[in-house]
C-alpha cells in the first residue's frame, strides 16, 4: 500500500519534471515599465539626533531610508531575482563542482548545540570534539589517508598547508634542500601559486597527446631537487591518470612526495582512493565534494589528509580519542596553527551531516551519477569533446570564441561552463554538471549549448540580451572601476 | 595577421623590444599587445633601480593574463613612462611609441649583440 503510493508520487514528479520549469529569467532594474527603485528612492525620513560628541564629528541631520519590513523584504527578494545561483538553475562550471547545497544541512548547522564558545575546555565540548573526530576519520577513510586536519579554510589554503607539512617532513629528514615542485601544465592555477608561496621553484610538466601526464617527461624532471609532485586525478580534462602507480613510483624513488588536489574527488567516492594510488598528502574541498556552500556563500573549508609518516607535522590542535571521550592535542612536530580554533566549524558540521545522510552507498552513488550526468550531457551537445573517456567533467571545444558562447548561453536561462581553460583544448568549454541535476535540467543545458552552436557568430558577439547586466566591458571595468552602490544611469 | 616589427630596434624572444640609440628605450611588441588583449594594469620599477638582461623588471596585466616583463639589457633605469599607469591602453594603441616603458642607461652595450634582429624576431613569431 505505502509502496504503491510512493510509485504514484514518483510518476507525478516525473511528469512535472518533463514539462520542466521555465528556464531561469532574471529580474531587471528596468523591466518594461517597471523599475526597481533603490531603498532611498522609495521613501526616506530625516532624523536629527542630540549628541554629546564634538560638533566637527557629527551631522545636524541624516536622511535614511524609511520603509516597512515587507517593503524591505520585497526589495531584496527582487534583487536576488536579478542574480543567478544554484537555487535558480544548474551551474556547470568545470572543476568547481557547483552542486546544490541541501537545506537540511542548514538545519543541522543551526542546531543550538553547535553554539559553543571555542575556548571552553575539552571536557565541556565532548560532543563537538566527537563530531570533529568522526569527520577526520571519515575523510581519512574516503581518501585512504592515515590522518586528517580539518583546519584549512579553503582548497588553496589546504594546498598551502599540505605543502608546508611536506616541507617540514623533508626538513626533518635532512632533505630540506629539495627546492622543486612539479606541476602538470593543465593543473589548477592554485597549485603553481601554492608551491611558489611556499618558496619552491615550480617545474611545469607537459601533457602527452592523449591529455595525461607525460611519464617520460616526469622521469626527466624528477630528481634530487624534487620535493613534491602535485596532481589532480581525474585530471582537469576529466581523464583518469592511468599511469598513476608508475608516476608515484618515479616520484617516490626520487625521494619526493605526491600531493593530491581534491578538486576532482567528486568522481571517485567509494571507487578509488588517493592514498591507494600512492599519494602522501591531499586536500578535500568540502564546498565541492561534500556540498557545503561555495565562495561568497561560504566560507569554504579545505581539510588535508596525510600518510602516517607526515602525521606528526600536521597543524595543531588535532582531536583524538581518550578515556572513552575525546581530547585535543598538538602533534609532535606540528607546523603550528593555520586557522583559529578548528577552522570554520559550522561548515564542518554541514559536511558531516551530508556524509552521514548519504552513507557509504550514497557517496558512491553521488560519484556514479556525477560521471553519468557528465557523459549524458556531452553526448547530447553538438560541440566536439576532443579528450576522453572522461569522468565527472569534460572539456568541449567551441568553434568560435568560448567567451561569446558563454555569454549567449545566459540568454537561454542557464549558467555557462568554465571557459578558455584548460588551454590544452582550443576555446575550451569545461563542463561539470554534477550529480544534483535531473535529466530534464541536463536537457535544458544541452538545449542551451545547441541553440548557441546554431547561432550566427555575429549574434553571439551581441549576447547576452536577456540578463540584468548586458555584456560587461571587461577592460574598462578593470581600468576605471566604479565602486559605488548607486545604480548606473545607463543600465 | 601581419604584425608591425620596426627594423630600427632589437628584440627578445619573450616579446620585448629595445632601441639601440643614445637613449635606450624598452617596451613590448605589437605581437605581444595583440596576444595579451586589452591591457588594464602595468607595474614598472622606479627610476634609479637596476634591471638585468633577461630578468624580470615588471608586470603587465590584461583581461586575459598576467605576464612578467623581461629586460632586453642590463643597466640603470633613467626614466619611466608614468602615462602607462593612468592609460595602460597606450600599450595596445602604440606599443613602439607612446607605449614605451623604460629608458635605461645600459651597463654593457655588447648585450645588444645577443638580441634578435627584426627579421629574426619575425621568424620566431611566424
Amino acid at each position: 500500500m505505502s509502496q504503491k503510493r510512493h510509485e504514484r508520487r514518483t510518476e507525478e514528479a516525473a511528469e512535472g519534471d518533463d514539462e520542466g520549469d521555465a528556464p531561469h529569467q532574471q529580474a531587471r532594474w528596468y523591466d518594461g515599465d517597471r523599475y526597481e527603485p533603490l531603498l532611498d528612492e522609495k521613501s526616506t525620513d530625516t532624523v536629527t539626533v542630540e549628541s554629546s560628541l564634538p560638533d566637527d564629528l557629527t551631522r545636524e541631520e541624516l536622511t535614511l531610508p524609511d520603509l516597512s519590513e515587507p517593503e524591505v523584504t520585497r526589495h531584496y527578494t527582487r534583487l536576488s531575482q536579478m542574480n543567478y545561483g544554484i537555487d535558480s538553475g544548474p551551474i556547470p562550471l568545470g572543476s568547481c563542482t557547483m552542486k546544490y547545497n541541501p537545506a537540511f544541512t542548514e538545519d543541522v548547522a543551526a542546531h543550538p548545540g553547535n553554539r559553543v564558545h571555542p575556548l571552553r575546555t575539552d571536557e565541556d565540548k565532548q560532543g563537538i570534539l566527537g563530531l570533529l573526530y568522526e569527520l577526520q576519520e571519515t575523510l581519512a577513510t574516503v581518501g585512504g589517508m592515515d590522518a586528517v586536519t580539518l583546519q584549512p579554510p579553503a582548497g588553496a589554503a589546504g594546498e598551502f598547508t599540505g605543502i608546508q607539512v611536506a616541507k617540514a617532513y623533508h626538513e626533518a629528514n635532512g632533505e630540506g634542500e629539495r627546492s622543486e615542485v612539479i606541476v602538470p601544465e593543465s593543473a589548477h592555477g592554485t597549485n603553481f601559486a601554492s608551491a611558489a608561496m611556499a618558496g619552491y621553484d615550480v617545474v611545469e610538466l607537459p601533457s602527452n597527446e592523449d591529455g595525461r601526464v607525460a611519464v617520460d617527461a616526469l622521469e626527466a624532471a624528477a630528481g634530487e631537487d624534487t620535493a613534491l609532485l602535485m596532481l589532480t586525478n581525474p585530471n582537469t580534462l576529466g581523464l583518469f591518470e592511468r599511469d598513476i602507480t608508475e608516476i608515484a613510483d618515479i616520484v617516490h624513488e626520487a625521494g619526493g612526495l605526491l600531493y593530491y588536489d581534491g578538486a576532482n574527488l567528486n568522481s571517485l567516492l567509494g571507487k578509488a582512493r588517493p592514498g591507494d594510488m600512492g599519494f602522501d598528502v591531499m586536500h578535500f574541498n568540502l564546498h565541492k565534494t561534500f556540498a557545503t556552500p561555495h565562495g561568497g556563500g561560504g566560507p569554504g573549508q579545505g581539510p588535508i589528509g596525510v600518510s602516517a609518516d607526515l602525521a606528526p607535522f600536521l597543524p595543531t590542535p588535532q582531536v583524538r580519542e581518550a578515556d572513552g571521550g575525546y581530547e585535543t592535542y598538538e602533534p609532535d612536530h606540528s607546523i603550528g596553527r593555520v586557522h583559529e580554533f578548528m577552522g570554520n566549524w559550522l561548515v564542518l558540521v554541514k559536511a558531516y551531516a551530508y556524509i552521514l545522510r548519504h552513507g557509504d552507498v550514497g557517496l558512491e552513488r553521488i560519484s556514479e551519477t556525477a560521471v553519468l550526468n557528465a557523459n549524458y550531457l556531452a553526448e547530447r551537445i553538438e560541440y566536439e569533446v576532443p579528450y576522453g573517456p572522461f569522468h565527472h567533467e569534460f572539456v568541449a571545444s567551441a568553434d568560435e570564441d568560448a567567451a561569446d558562447v558563454a555569454k549567449a548561453m545566459l540568454d537561454h536561462g542557464v549558467h555557462p561552463p568554465t571557459t578558455k581553460w584548460p588551454e590544452i583544448v582550443d576555446e575550451a568549454l569545461m563542463t561539470e554538471p554534477t550529480e544534483t541535476e535531473s535529466k530534464a535540467r541536463l536537457d535544458d543545458l544541452a538545449a542551451a549549448f545547441n541553440a548557441v552552436a546554431a547561432t550566427d557568430p555575429e549574434d553571439l558577439a551581441a549576447a547576452p540580451n536577456e540578463t540584468t547586466a548586458r555584456r560587461i566591458d571587461q577592460a574598462d571595468a578593470a581600468r576605471n572601476p566604479r565602486l559605488s552602490w548607486h545604480a548606473l544611469d545607463d543600465t | 595577421m601581419s604584425f608591425d616589427i620596426p627594423s630600427d630596434r632589437r628584440y627578445l624572444e619573450s616579446h620585448e623590444w629595445t632601441t639601440t640609440d643614445e637613449t635606450v628605450r624598452i617596451g613590448i611588441t605589437d605581437f605581444a599587445q595583440d596576444e595579451l588583449g586589452d591591457v588594464v594594469f602595468v607595474e614598472l620599477p622606479d627610476a634609479g633601480s637596476e634591471v638585468t638582461a633577461e630578468e624580470e623588471f615588471g608586470v603587465v596585466e590584461s583581461i586575459k593574463a598576467v605576464s612578467d616583463l623581461l629586460s632586453p639589457v642590463s643597466g640603470t633605469v633613467t626614466a619611466v613612462n608614468e602615462d602607462l599607469f593612468d592609460a595602460p591602453e597606450l600599450l595596445n594603441q602604440d606599443p613602439y611609441g607612446d607605449g614605451w616603458m623604460l629608458e635605461v642607461d645600459p651597463s654593457d652595450e655588447s648585450e645588444f649583440d645577443d638580441l634578435l634582429t627584426a627579421e629574426e624576431y619575425r621568424d620566431n613569431i611566424e
